[in-house]
């Protein structure tokens, strides 16, 4: 096998290489993401038993101290630092090359660490009550922005690191032809967030200077577009990186086959492309813009971004088809589902994140997103009943999924606890599916978002405390899955029993995992890829997909209907 | 397989299924996206973020103005206004409270000013549900037509601090 690193093992799995530098930052980067999601997963509970209006657990300073702390610990510390050791693990063993260098990863790791720490300790000491928006004319205490800008350049150092790699496994031909299609979805999830940094950077610098008085206020309305730019871009790193790994553990856990790799290509790269200014999607209601950049900017013409998800929607569902077709499971339209390794958390999480992600999350995002339906759902409960549909149904559970396989392979460790793994992805998803809608009913009914207490108003009745209720108990068991996942990879840690010198414990997977090798134990051109012009039969994904467009229409079309219904306003 | 690279003729048109889905997924998209421009132009609620810069000071002076030209009644405390049909009405949000007091006539269609004297708030009106940013420095405005007579309370919906919950108005429609 040809690879340019000196210093590496080869997985006894699947007979990559594994550079030994990158491996070490893998697990630096991947186990404080663990630590940062215990962390918000700790916050989470407390949150979820106050909007629980009937429990209503903590007071307001805390409520809104603790919401701070939660949604900067999920949506940043969690998700970038484990992005970051997927981006080298992406660019290292699947192109068989080294990490560009181990210099840039030790400051790229300790300027996020560094970063983290100095902003989850300003929040916790009061200083930084500002929600993770940190909306313009509230101020917090110059420590938070540091923090939040430390801990982006040093993201920004990471991915610069990623593109390293990629640059000297190219110049150093350690793979031939294309890059394989999971390191591809990286590549995009890297570029989009270079441009998200960068303004967050823009957005935050200044915020900085002025909390300091050194120079005057940035315009509020200003710093909502710009910190979008960061805050919505983020989530589009998160649906790159969910994808390829969806594609990856399709491929581990399945043999899955792509029907088309162009077309799978094709659609990252329209994330890249398409993207960009989402932040509009957060100021469909405000002041400052015109209805024709609002609409312009929602769907950038026509919803190209948009076209990029529905095709993944059909694509890693229908390579899972064609990847258990061949392994013999023909019978009928769903035989190759439900004989589908739904044991092993691998599979699990990252299938019924797949599910929660489109059909929840990708739905209810693209109709509160519409320009004017945005008027009946802004800033109430929707929003995150929504986004905890995307970024925690979806992406947090396919890494999670992704974990069952990185902790095997790159810490050499066999899960201990195995009962417990295969439940968790289900424990987790029932808990957040019934949060998001507890908290998408409530959000229509009226209830805002971000708000501690809503008796005070006086005007929610009965039906609107059951969907509180609801959010709570979603809550509760949501967390139960995070209990456990973070115990037992902790646990698998600490006592698993090591794999050196032999495959990983399967986790239930016949005929599956051997397929990733070629005989002679290299890594190269898989031939049988190229029989793809052939056709295939992906008869239940399209079955699958029309049910999904069919409820996409219902719910967009009801979201029209509920408009026409209220006041007249333009 | 995709964690390795793909054959070399991997660039190849969609077929099948995938064509078809495709296709599908085009005029969905399509559709969604004229539906936008369309409800502009024939639907009857669109947020055109019609806004002015305006100092707070300056708004509240105008707000006051507005009061003292248009009350009709008091609501625990706080004026009861009826702007003139088809005229201009004014509203403050800022920690925590809204003022005035609204009251407007079913049918009739108003210039409503929005704006906050401090940090960003949240205008929601329930149980409507209609939802728009209040920013401090713009004056945004919302041309209205309430549909149907009733009680309206206005909840505050983007956080402003410990009292954000209790920011609670009020608007009246005969």
């Amino acid at each position: 096998m040809k690879t340019n690193s000196t210093n590496y093992r080869t997985c006894e799995t699947t007979g990559k290489i594994v550079c030994l530098d990158a491996q070490r930052f893998i697990k630096l980067n991947a186990v404080s993401a663990v630590v940062f999601l215990l962390f918000g997963a700790i916050a989470a509970i407390l949150l979820a038993l106050t909007r629980w209006q009937t429990v209503h657990l903590l007071d307001a300073e805390w409520f809104y101290r603790v919401l701070t702390l939660h949604g900067i610990n999920m949506l940043i510390f969690w998700i970038i630092f484990i992005e970051i050791a997927i981006l080298y693990f992406t660019a290292t063993s699947l192109l068989n090359s080294r990490l560009f260098s181990k210099g840039l990863a030790w400051i790229s790791f300790a300027l996020m660490m560094l970063g983290a720490l100095m902003t989850n300790g300003i929040i916790l000491a009061g200083e930084a009550d500002v929600l993770m928006t940190s909306y313009l004319p509230l101020l917090a205490h110059p420590l938070f922005y540091l923090g939040i800008i430390l801990f982006a350049v040093g993201a920004l150092i990471g991915v610069g690191n990623f593109f390293g790699t990629i640059y000297i496994a190219k110049r150093d031909k350690t793979y031939k032809g294309s890059m394989p299609l999971v390191t591809f979805g990286a590549t995009a999830a890297a570029i989009i967030a270079v441009v998200a940094l960068l303004h967050g950077a823009i957005a935050l610098v200044p915020t900085f200077t002025y909390s300091l008085g050194l120079t005057p206020e940035p315009d509020p309305a200003w710093y909502r577009l710009i910190w979008w730019g960061l805050g919505h871009m983020s989530q589009q790193i998160n649906v790159c990186a969910m994808v390829a790994v969806w594609y990856f553990m399709a491929t581990m856990t399945t043999g899955a086959k792509a029907p088309n790799e162009a077309v799978c290509r094709a659609a990252f790269v329209l994330y890249v492309l398409f993207i960009n200014i989402a932040s509009a999607h957060h100021l469909l209601v405000d002041p400052g813009v015109g209805a024709e950049w609002k609409i312009w900017n929602t769907s950038y013409a026509m919803y190209l971004a948009v076209l990029a998800s529905m095709i993944h929607g059909f694509t890693v569902p229908a390579s899972v088809e064609i990847g258990m077709r061949a392994k013999g499971y023909t019978r009928g339209l769903f035989n190759w589902l439900f004989k589908a390794p739904w044991k092993n958390p691998g599979f699990s999480a990252f299938f019924l994140s797949l599910v929660i992600f489109g059909f929840i999350g990708g739905i209810t995002g693209v109709t509160l997103g519409t320009q004017q339906i945005n008027i009946i759902a802004h800033n109430t409960l929707r929003i995150p009943g929504h986004f905890h549909a995307t970024v925690v149904g979806g992406t947090s559970l396919a890494f999670m999924g992704l974990t069952y396989y990185v902790i095997p392979l790159i810490f050499q460790k066999d899960y201990i606890g195995r009962f417990w793994a295969r439940i968790q992805p289900y424990i987790f998803a029932s808990g957040i599916v019934l949060m998001s809608i507890g908290m998408s009913f409530a959000g229509s009914e009226g209830v805002a978002r971000r708000t501690w207490d809503i008796d005070a108003a006086g005007i929610y009745g009965a039906t609107t405390h059951l969907f509180l209720g609801m959010l709570g108990i979603g809550g509760i068991l949501a967390f139960t899955g995070i209990l456990i996942f973070v115990l037992l990879a902790v646990g698998t840690l600490l006592f698993g029993e090591s794999n050196k010198g032999r495959a990983m414990k399967c986790w239930g997977v016949p005929e599956t995992v051997a397929d990733l090798t070629k005989e002679d134990g290299t890594v190269g051109e898989d031939k049988s890829a190229g029989e793809h012009s052939a056709g295939h039969d992906t008869r239940g994904t399209m079955v699958i997909v029309v049910i999904f467009l069919l409820a996409f229409a219902v719910y967009y079309f009801a979201n029209w209907g509920a408009l026409a219904d209220v006041w007249w306003v333009r | 397989m995709s964690i390795n690279p793909p054959p070399k003729n991997w660039f190849q048109k969609p077929t099948g299924h995938e064509r078809i889905w495709l296709g599908m997924a085009i005029v969905w998209c399509l559709i969604m996206s004229l539906m936008m421009p369309l409800w502009h132009f024939k639907g009857k609620q669109n947020s055109t973020g019609e806004s002015y810069i305006v100092e707070p000071d300056d708004f509240f002076e105008r707000t006051q103005r507005f009061v003292d030209n248009n009350q009709v009644d008091t609501l625990e405390g706080v004026p009861v206004v009826e702007p003139p049909p088809g005229g201009d009405a004014y509203l403050v949000a800022r920690m925590y409270s809204w003022y005035p007091v609204l009251q407007l006539r079913e049918g009739e269609t108003y210039r409503l000013h929005v704006s906050s004297m401090d940090i960003q708030h949240g205008f929601s009106l329930q149980p409507m549900n209609m939802n728009f940013h209040v920013m401090p420095g713009y004056d945004h405005v919302l041309t209205i037509t309430p549909t149907r007579a009733g009680e309206y309370t206005i909840v505050c919906n983007e956080f402003c601090g410990l009292g954000h919950h209790a920011m609670i108005g009020n608007i009246i429609v005969k």
